[in-house]
């Protein structure tokens, strides 16, 4: 067996819990071995995504025991991609918070590992309630991560963030019942062979648990009746927490193409794509009051929140389109939204920073210090994520815009490209007036304790994560091949299913 | 036996969402319990119930109990637990930090809400 398959899991869990082991004391020996742990995460990822490029379907069976009956973790391009997303992210937003923002509370590197095993094994489980208790591990150490450093803002939204998802587990356990009295099994592999030969008695049935994963998952995408926690939990969060976040709405995304394409594909006979059309309508709603959020925010925090919201419209569109062009599109985009809107959190923070009193209100205050970098980098972050040309987010929406058919080029291409231009007329806005419209004096006047200029670490996380923008532009050839091939993989159901179910009848389980 | 049982977990998981929804957090913790009380006895049923039936698998190869509903509970069980030890917590903090123990962090709204 691939043992590799398993250290996305094991190396945050087991560094999580010898970092949980030093919690006081110098924080340098914790920011060490944190960092150097999600460096050797990437390491692993990347060597998973090479393997997985191969197109073989691996999977690692949890102390040898077969499937359909012992739990599985499962190795394709799909999860391959999202881990060494995941990865990425995390390397970036860790060195942003290891330039302060992780002592201001206790326990943070520890959690952050756990949390990213969490997410790990969300991506890599191919079991749904495996998938259910990953979700809560990566819950667990987000509720904490969310409340790090204390604060009345963090602790209210905090108290809803963590209702509504004790709600939404709840609903996960009640679709997983159901799921499970009909099909008899909760291997995706074996759900997946079992639902087209489900006897019609039972087909509601069936049916009432697909929507209720449904409903969890868009809670956790946060698609539009289930997004209003999301503004205000991320825009109180910890810069670093948030720009981590920024993948957990891509959990949910993830959980949603894996279900809904696999189990619930279109070889699932009267049940086949039973979200997507769902799905379609509500992410171009999304999409429309993501725009209007964008342009109605009053704080930068919140403006990247919604940008956000607009991002997950967009790439819930393209599973509401459901075809092999708007799957791949859709994995392009999400590679480059999800460490684009990241950056822009920690930039929304540093900006707050260095301008005192005012924050990240988008209002007249004081100059930022580093007006050249940061200036710079808002210009690139704020285009990228509005989708202008030359930087990544324009390669994106093209992409997705070009994969609609005529039928939904009618209703896509309207609100996507207003939701654009919303995003665009609101972030210049917000720009003009946090780097232009400055009162007082220029920085030379203030005293020297009141300088917040950003060290190398806050800087190295920055660039890593905003200069990803222009990266995926340079290298948009060999991604978009690799995300072709997702999809390609991820419509072959037959070959999923086989590599899981039908080699161990042969004999060779590895 | 189902009668009792599907009207057992319907009544928990009703009077959960009643509470979960109410304006104070205390409500809502106990509310939320109570949800979870009756996602574990439907995950428990979820396998169909058998009377009388060997725990795992029966020496005559009879009726026997689903196993893995079991599992699955008690996995549940101590997730919810956790969560639920956690909301409490948090609820406290809410209180102690906020002023108020109402889930909006509204002080303003308490004595009209204890006069009525």
């Amino acid at each position: 067996m691939n043992h590799l398959i398993a250290l996305p899991i094991l190396l945050p869990l087991v560094t999580g819990l010898g970092l949980l082991l030093n919690r006081d004391g110098a924080a340098v020996p914790r920011r060490v071995v944190g960092l150097s742990a999600t460096a050797a995460l990437l390491v692993v990822c990347a060597l998973l995504m090479i393997q997985s490029s191969s197109g073989t379907i691996q999977y690692y069976a949890l102390g040898d025991w077969q499937p359909p009956f012992g739990i599985i973790l499962v190795l394709d391009r799909l999860s391959a991609l999202m881990v060494t997303l995941t990865a990425l992210l995390a390397l970036g937003s860790l060195c942003y918070a290891s330039a302060g923002v992780d002592v201001e509370g206790s326990n943070f590197h520890g959690l952050f590992q756990l949390q990213l095993m969490g997410i790990n094994g969300a991506f890599l489980t191919g079991d749904l309630f495996n998938l259910f208790v990953f979700f809560e591990v990566l819950l667990i150490a987000s509720y904490s991560l969310l409340m790090h450093g204390g604060g009345k803002a963090r602790i209210h939204s905090g108290f809803h963030y963590v209702v509504l998802n004790l709600a939404g587990s709840a609903l996960f356990l009640i679709g997983l019942g159901v799921l499970y009295g009909t099909l008899g099994t909760l291997n995706m592999a074996d759900m997946a062979a079992k639902v087209p030969g489900l006897d019609s008695s039972r087909l509601v049935l069936a049916e009432a648990g697909a929507m209720l994963l449904l409903v969890v998952f868009g809670l956790k995408s946060a698609i539009l009746p289930l997004y209003f926690w999301l503004p205000r939990a991320y825009a109180s969060a910890p810069a670093p927490v948030a720009a981590l976040f920024a993948i957990l709405t891509k959990v949910g995304i993830y959980a949603i193409l894996r279900v809904f394409t696999l189990i619930f594909g279109p070889q699932a006979g009267s049940l086949a794509n039973i979200a997507q059309p769902w799905v379609w309508w509500l992410s171009l709603a999304t999409l429309a009051l993501g725009g209007i959020g964008v342009l109605a925010a009053r704080d930068l925090r919140t403006q990247v929140a919604y940008l956000i919201i607009i991002s997950v419209g967009t790439l819930l569109a393209g599973i509401g389109m459901n075809s092999l062009g708007s799957h791949s599109a859709l994995l392009f985009y999400m590679v480059h939204t999800t460490l684009v809107t990241g950056g822009l959190f920690l930039l929304a923070d540093t900006i707050a920073h260095q301008r005192g009193k005012a924050g990240a209100r988008i209002v007249r205050g004081r100059a930022v210090e580093q007006v050249a970098l940061l200036g710079t980098l808002f210009f690139v972050g704020a285009l990228t994520v509005a989708g202008v040309p030359p930087f990544s987010g324009a390669v994106g929406k093209a992409l997705i815009l070009q994969s609609a058919t005529p039928g939904q080029q009618v209703w896509l291409w309207p609100i996507l490209l207003l939701s654009s231009l919303a995003a665009i007329v609101a972030l210049s806005r917000t720009g003009s007036t946090l780097f232009w419209r400055v009162s007082g004096g220029g920085s030379r006047e203030r005293s020297d304790k009141d300088i917040h200029e950003a060290g190398p670490l806050r800087t190295a996380g920055l660039m890593l994560l905003l200069g990803a923008s222009p990266l995926l532009v340079a290298f948009a050839g060999p991604l978009s091949e690799y995300t072709d091939a997702t999809a390609d993989q991820l419509a072959d159901h037959e070959a999923y299913i086989q590599a899981i179910i039908e080699r161990d009848k042969t004999g060779g389980g590895s | 036996m189902e009668a009792l049982f599907s009207i057992t977990t319907g009544v928990l998981a009703a009077c959960g969402l009643f509470l979960a929804l109410r304006g104070r957090t205390f409500p809502v913790v106990v509310g939320l319990t109570l949800l979870s009380y009756a996602v574990n006895l439907f995950l428990f049923s979820m396998g169909g119930l058998t009377t009388g039936g060997a725990a795992v698998i029966g020496d005559k190869g009879g009726d026997y109990a689903d196993p893995l509903p079991q599992a699955l509970v008690l996995t549940a069980i101590v997730i919810g637990f956790a969560m639920t030890a956690f909301s409490v917590i948090l609820a406290m903090r809410a209180r102690g930090d906020l002023g108020s123990d109402h889930v909006n962090g509204n002080r303003l709204d308490e004595p009209r809400e204890e006069r009525t």
